[in-house]
C-alpha cells in the first residue's frame, strides 16, 4: 500500500477527456428510425390516456373520488329527481379478484406444462405439443366465451357446489343463494383456461435457458431429476415466470367479451366468488357502450381510464416484483 | 528440448497398479458416441484406489467425455451412447438395477467452469448436494466447515458464510464447487480441468487440495497444463485422435510418461511439439 501512496503524490489527476463519437450515415440513419419507432409507440400510449382523461374529465370533477369508491351505477331518468350516479368500485374489484383467481388457477399448471415441454416430454412429439400451444394462444375469446358458457359452466356450477357444501363456512365460499351459475369462479376458470397458453409459453421459453452447466452441477453431486429442476431451474425462472403471470394477468384484466358472456354483471361489490354476481370493468363498458346517453359515455370513458392505469399499476408492481428477485 | 521434466509425485511405484480396493475404478473396453460420431473408442484404464491420474491430449480427443462415462454423466447428452464397462469397487455401474444417482452420489465431479448454485448462500451451496439427496447429517456446520477446510477455502470464507456464492472470485468459486463435491464424502473424485478459468496462485490451491485429497480418495484430472499433470498425479494416460475416435495412447507413472515414455507421440506432446 505504501506503493501507492507514493504513486498518488507524483501524478498529477488529469481532466476526464471529452470523447466524441462520429457517426456514419448509415448509423446515423437507423438510429433515427429506431428512436422514431419507440417514441411513437410512447406517444400513442400517452395519447390514450390523455383522450380517455379529457373525454372523462367531468366526471372525475363531478364525483372526485367516489367514481372510485362508489359502487352504484345509475345513468338517473334526466332530471332533478332521480340525478345520475356513477361509481366503478363493484366493477374495479370484480376485475381485480377474477383476473386474481384466473392466475391463481392457471399458473401452477403452466409450471407443470412447461417443466413437462422442455424436460420430460420426448424430442418426437415436443415440437408438436408447442405448435398445439400457439395454436390454442389463438383461438378467438367469443369462442372461448360461448364454450365457456354452453360447456364449461356446467360442469364449474358442480365444482361451485362441492366447493360450497364442503368450504361453505369460508366467507369466500358462501354463497347468500343457491344459485352458481355465472359467477365470478366460473369467469376465473375461464380465464385460466385463456391465459394458460401465453403464460405456459413464457414460462417454457424461461426455463429453457436455465444455464447447463449448473444443471449438471446437481446431477453430479448426485441430483434426481427433480431434484436438479427444483435446485436450478425453479429458481433460475423465478423471475421471467412472474413476467410471464403478468402478461397473463394484462390479459385477465382486459378480456371483455367472454367474461361478458359468462358473468352476471351487478353493481354490488361482491367478494363471494361462488355466488351469480360480479363485477367487470371491460365487460362493464361493453354492455353499456350502445345505450349510453351523453352524459353516461363520459362516465365509461373515466371506466376505461380506470382499467388502463390499473394494468399500467399491475405491470409497475410486476417490474419491481421482478427487479426486487434479481438483486437477491 | 530432451530435458528432464521433475515430476513432485514418484512416492508411488508400478506395484501399486495392481491395488482395487474402495474407491476404485477401472474402464474396460470403453466406446463412445454422440449420435453417429464415433467420440471414444476401445479405451481401457485402470485408477488404483487412492492416487491421482492425469488425462492428458489435445482438445478433441475425448478426454472429457471418457472422464464423464466414469460416473456416467455422458448420458444426460440427447442421442449418446456407449458401449463397454466402468468397475467401480469391482462393480459395473453401467449394469442393470444400478441407479446412476447413487453413483453420482459416491464419484464427485467438478466440472470446468465453477458453477456454484447463484440463489444459495456459500454455506448452502457447500450443503447443497447432501441437502439434494436427503442425507440426513449429524452437524452441518461441522460438514461445512470440514469440507471447506479440505477444499482449502475455510479461512477465506468462514466470515461470510451467508453471503452469496457468486460474489467469489472465480478461484475461490471453484474451490467452493469442490467443496460442495467433498461435502458428499465421495469415493472418487473426477476434475474437468478445474484450473483452467483461475489465476496462477488459485491455481496451485487447487493443485494443493488435490493432492491432499489423494490420501482419501481416487483422483482423476483432466488438464492440458502439462507442469500441473507432472505436479499433481500419480499416473498419466495420453490420449489422442488423428481425425476418428480417440483413443488412449499409453498410461503409465507420470515420470515415465515425461521422462521414458513409449510412444514417440506421447513424447512429442508432452515435450510441446504438438497440441
Amino acid at each position: 500500500m505504501q506503493a501507492d501512496a507514493e504513486l498518488e503524490v507524483s501524478i498529477d489527476i488529469p481532466e476526464h477527456r471529452k470523447l466524441q463519437v462520429t457517426q456514419g450515415t448509415p448509423d446515423r440513419i437507423f438510429r433515427y428510425i429506431i428512436t422514431t419507432g419507440a417514441y411513437f409507440s410512447l406517444a400513442v400510449l400517452a395519447m390514450i390516456a390523455g383522450f380517455l382523461l379529457y373525454r372523462g374529465f367531468q366526471i372525475f370533477s363531478d364525483f372526485g373520488l367516489g367514481f372510485i369508491t362508489g359502487a352504484k351505477w345509475d345513468a338517473g331518468s334526466g332530471d332533478e329527481t332521480a340525478p345520475a350516479v356513477f361509481g366503478v368500485a363493484a366493477m374495479l374489484v370484480g376485475s381485480l379478484v377474477i383476473a386474481i383467481m384466473a392466475i391463481a388457477i392457471a399458473l401452477p399448471f403452466a409450471v407443470i406444462s412447461a417443466l413437462f415441454l422442455e424436460y420430460y416430454a420426448p424430442l418426437a412429439i415436443r415440437r408438436f405439443l408447442i405448435s398445439i400451444l400457439d395454436l390454442v394462444a389463438a383461438i378467438p375469446s367469443v369462442i372461448y366465451g360461448i364454450w365457456g358458457y354452453a360447456i364449461l359452466m356446467p360442469h364449474v356450477v358442480g365444482w361451485s357446489k362441492s366447493l360450497n357444501s364442503w368450504f361453505g363456512w369460508f366467507p369466500l365460499f358462501d354463497v347468500p343463494a343457491p344459485i352458481f351459475d355465472r359467477s365470478p369462479f366460473v369467469a376465473g376458470v375461464l380465464l385460466a383456461l385463456m391465459v394458460l397458453p401465453i403464460t405456459t409459453s413464457v414460462a417454457r421459453e424461461v426455463y429453457s435457458q436455465a444455464p447447463r452447466d449448473q444443471i449438471d452441477a446437481a446431477y453430479g453431486l448426485g441430483a434426481t431429476k427433480w431434484g436438479a429442476l427444483r435446485t436450478v431451474v425453479l429458481p433460475f425462472g423465478k423471475s421471467g415466470l412472474i413476467g410471464g403471470a403478468m402478461l397473463g394477468l394484462g390479459r385477465a384484466l382486459g378480456e371483455t367479451i367472454a367474461v361478458y358472456l359468462v358473468l352476471n354483471l351487478v353493481f354490488k361489490i361482491n367478494l363471494q366468488v361462488l355466488a351469480s354476481a360480479g363485477g367487470n370493468v371491460a365487460s362493464m363498458i361493453a354492455t353499456r357502450f350502445g345505450e349510453a346517453g351523453p352524459y353516461e359515455l363520459r362516465a365509461l370513458m373515466a371506466a376505461g381510464l380506470v382499467l388502463f392505469l390499473l394494468t399500467l399499476v399491475v405491470n409497475a408492481l410486476a417490474t419491481l416484483i421482478v427487479n426486487r428477485s434479481k438483486v437477491q | 528440448m530432451n530435458e528432464t521434466i521433475a515430476t513432485d509425485r514418484t512416492k508411488r511405484n508400478a506395484d501399486n497398479l495392481e491395488l482395487s480396493g474402495k474407491g476404485g475404478l477401472e474402464a474396460r473396453d470403453l466406446h463412445a458416441w454422440f449420435g453417429t460420431h464415433h467420440a471414444l473408442a476401445d479405451v481401457s484404464l485402470h485408477f488404483p484406489e487412492r492416487t491421482v491420474t492425469g488425462l492428458i491430449g489435445p482438445s478433441g480427443c475425448g478426454k472429457s467425455t471418457f472422464l464423464r462415462l466414469l460416473n456416467r454423466m455422458h448420458e444426460f447428452i440427447p442421442k449418446s451412447a456407449m458401449a463397454g464397462e466402468v468397475l467401480f469397487n469391482g462393480d459395473d455401474i453401467y449394469a442393470p438395477g444400478v441407479n446412476p444417482t447413487e453413483i453420482r452420489k459416491r464419484i464427485g465431479m467438478v466440472f470446468q467452469k465453477p458453477n456454484p448454485f447463484p440463489a444459495m448462500t456459500i454455506g448452502e451451496n457447500v450443503l447443497a448436494g447432501v441437502k439434494l439427496a436427503k442425507i440426513k447429517v449429524e452437524n452441518k456446520d461441522d460438514l461445512m466447515e470440514e469440507s471447506l477446510t479440505r477444499a482449502g477455502l475455510w479461512k477465506e470464507v468462514r466470515d461470510r458464510l451467508n453471503a452469496a456464492g457468486g460474489s467469489l472470485s472465480g478461484g475461490q468459486q471453484q474451490r467452493l464447487c469442490i467443496a460442495r463435491a467433498l461435502a458428499m464424502k465421495p469415493e472418487a473424485l473426477l476434475l474437468d480441468e478445474p484450473c483452467s478459468a483461475l489465476d496462477p496462485i488459485s491455481t496451485l490451491r487447487v493443485e494443493e487440495t488435490i493432492v491432499q485429497l489423494s490420501e482419501t480418495m481416487t483422483i482423476v484430472i483432466v488438464t492440458h497444463n502439462m507442469q500441473q499433470a507432472a505436479r499433481v498425479s500419480d499416473y498419466c494416460a495420453f490420449f489422442l485422435s488423428n481425425g476418428g475416435p480417440g483413443r488412449l495412447v499409453e498410461a503409465d507413472l507420470t515420470n515415465n510418461i515425461f521422462n521414458n515414455p513409449r510412444d514417440s507421440r506421447t513424447a512429442d506432446y508432452v515435450q510441446g511439439r504438438f497440441g
